[in-house]
């Protein structure tokens, strides 16, 4: 079955979550960080996240985490959330493991008293497997490339046994083939029914996904690529700042790319 | 082999073996997390600034350990107030505070008032630990060995990246707390052997040493517990052939093995294929 086959199969997945006029802010009734939400997200869908930097990418992560409140509206979330973070902000000075790593998604689910037992390392060995990393599960984690490192925090949401995975710009600094790999591996995760949100920049690369939201402060669009990725909802989601790219592709330049500086 | 064991016939000496061996222990693990959670600064400053808790203590005739906590307290205080003003940066507010109290430690010190001793108090006593110090010592050693055991995960998971650490079950400031905590208690009981300016010698020391030698955080507290031990051990021999003061030639011995790791690993990196 086919990465597309497989998601349109399960394009009528479980609902994992589910927001509906929400609104939230880190309290003391300070300003509101997002507001107007209003979506669905299903097992087995790759949904890409558009917006600036500061737009509530990260927010949107931090409220599915249950580590925002809500202020208004209704969040539901019926599944279990994993963050993929961007990993130049880990430690790459770390004395870890790409095993170590994966191993840190057991922590929730043990008491604190309790250490990881042989069943768990054989899970995160497994998770490792399944990233394509079962090879290089004794090596340091900052030894790994940028690609590979992104596998490892993967299979640790997957050793969480994440519904749900929430990926924060997970294409950022790769090359080619590295890119490429990484979106077989997230195509392979819808495939398991799993639900998938992908903050991303490259607005052409979240044509291939089955949904996108655009956020900016507040929610610009949601809907399948080719309805919600037109111009004025681009350029309402990043200011004025498309801009065509040669070859008919739609590019973006957000105002800093390259700012990586959250909270 | 002798003068390598015989001074370890005195009974003395034994004691202080002994309680070097114990803060070894405490001061090897938890020296790892110290200089992966960048508290190095910290524990120094709070080492020397806790001096005129030690002082006061001295003083009025309580026992060191409860001044030392004062001091700490205070210490910890005036510290975290000083890093939120404004305008002269968290590193020199922490400089200003820990001379200003260790100026104000040795003043109270070299009052007429205070029993002599200011030496002990500032390079510690290591051979004249009694056996409340040793089971102190011990006592810690076992609290610390426990409390690193269970948090390892989480101490693990917050280091490593301290934003997506709760997400995973970890929680970030519970963690800070437990490990200061710990640091604080380690301070306090080591400042007893040790001294108030070489304390930080077998806190910090061993486990920067570590850093330099192992790739996995067990093997480094592996490396860093041997350290300590053998910078404690050596640290005694060489006051004892060498007429040196004990805490003093502690420090040197294991500051030397840091130094020694680190010109192991420049040459090591200097070789064409490097062994790695």
């Amino acid at each position: 079955m086919s990465a597309r086959a497989a998601g349109d199969a399960a394009r009528g997945g479980e609902v994992l979550v589910g927001a509906h006029g929400l609104a939230g802010g880190y309290g003391g009734g300070g300003p509101l960080a997002i507001e107007g939400l209003d979506f669905e997200l299903r097992g087995g869908t790759r949904v890409g996240l558009l917006g600036p930097n500061g737009g509530g990418k990260t927010t949107l992560f931090r409220a599915l985490l249950g580590e925002l409140p809500v202020v208004r509206g209704d969040l539901q979330v019926a599944t279990r959330c994993a963050v993929v973070p961007q990993t130049e902000r880990s430690r790459l000075d770390f004395p870890v493991s790409a095993l170590d790593v994966a191993l840190m998604g057991t922590l929730a689910r043990l008491p604190w008293w309790r250490r990881p037992t042989r069943d768990d390392r054989r899970a995160a060995a497994g998770a490792l497997e399944r990233v394509g990393l079962g090879d290089e599960a004794r090596r340091t984690f900052g030894e790994l490339s940028g690609g590979q490192r992104q596998r490892v925090l993967i299979a640790r949401a997957l050793v969480q046994d994440a519904g749900l995975l929430l990926l924060d710009e997970p294409f950022t600094g790769l090359d080619e083939p590295s890119s490429r790999r990484l979106e077989a591996l997230l195509a392979d995760l819808a495939g398991d029914g799993r639900g998938l949100l992908i903050s991303t920049h490259e607005v052409d690369q979240a044509r291939a996904w089955d949904l996108v939201l655009c956020l900016n402060r507040r929610q610009v669009a949601f809907g399948a690529p080719d309805r919600v990725l037109t111009r004025p909802v681009l350029e309402r989601t990043y200011g004025a700042h498309v801009v065509e790219l040669p070859g008919g592709g739609r590019g973006v330049m957000p105002a800093h790319h390259h700012d990586h500086e959250h909270a | 082999m002798g003068w390598l064991l015989d001074p370890f016939r005195d009974p003395i000496v034994q004691r202080a073996a002994l309680e070097v061996v114990l803060l070894g222990v405490t001061g090897g693990l938890l020296g790892c997390w110290i200089v992966f959670y960048e508290l190095a600064y910290g524990t120094e400053s709070l080492a020397h600034a806790l001096l005129p808790g030690l002082v006061a203590a001295a003083l009025i005739g309580v026992p060191i350990l409860i001044g030392g906590a004062a001091g700490l307290l205070v210490a910890a205080l005036a510290v975290a107030r000083a890093g939120r003003a404004p305008g002269i940066g968290r590193d020199n507010a922490v400089a200003v505070v820990v001379t200003t109290l260790l100026g104000a430690g040795v003043l109270l010190a070299l009052s007429r008032a205070t029993p002599p001793g200011l030496g002990e108090l500032l390079f510690g006593d290591i051979l004249g630990v009694s056996d409340g110090d040793l089971w102190l010592a011990a006592g810690l050693a076992v609290v610390v060995v426990v409390a690193l055991r269970l948090g390892h995960g989480r101490l693990l998971a917050v280091g490593f990246d301290r934003s997506a650490a709760r997400s995973l079950g970890a929680a970030p400031a519970l963690v800070d707390a437990v490990l200061l905590v710990l640091v604080a208690a380690a301070i306090l009981v080591a400042v007893q052997g040790l001294g108030n300016l070489l304390v930080v010698a077998v806190l910090v020391g061993p486990g920067a040493t570590a850093r330099l030698l192992a790739r996995r955080m067990p093997a480094m507290m592996a490396v860093a517990v041997t350290v300590a031990v053998v910078g404690g051990l050596g640290g005694l021999l060489l006051s004892y052939h060498a007429g040196t003061a004990a805490g003093a030639s502690i420090a040197l011995v294991t500051v030397a093995l840091w130094v020694a790791a680190l010109t192991t690993r420049a040459l090591g990196r200097q070789l064409p294929s490097g062994a790695s």
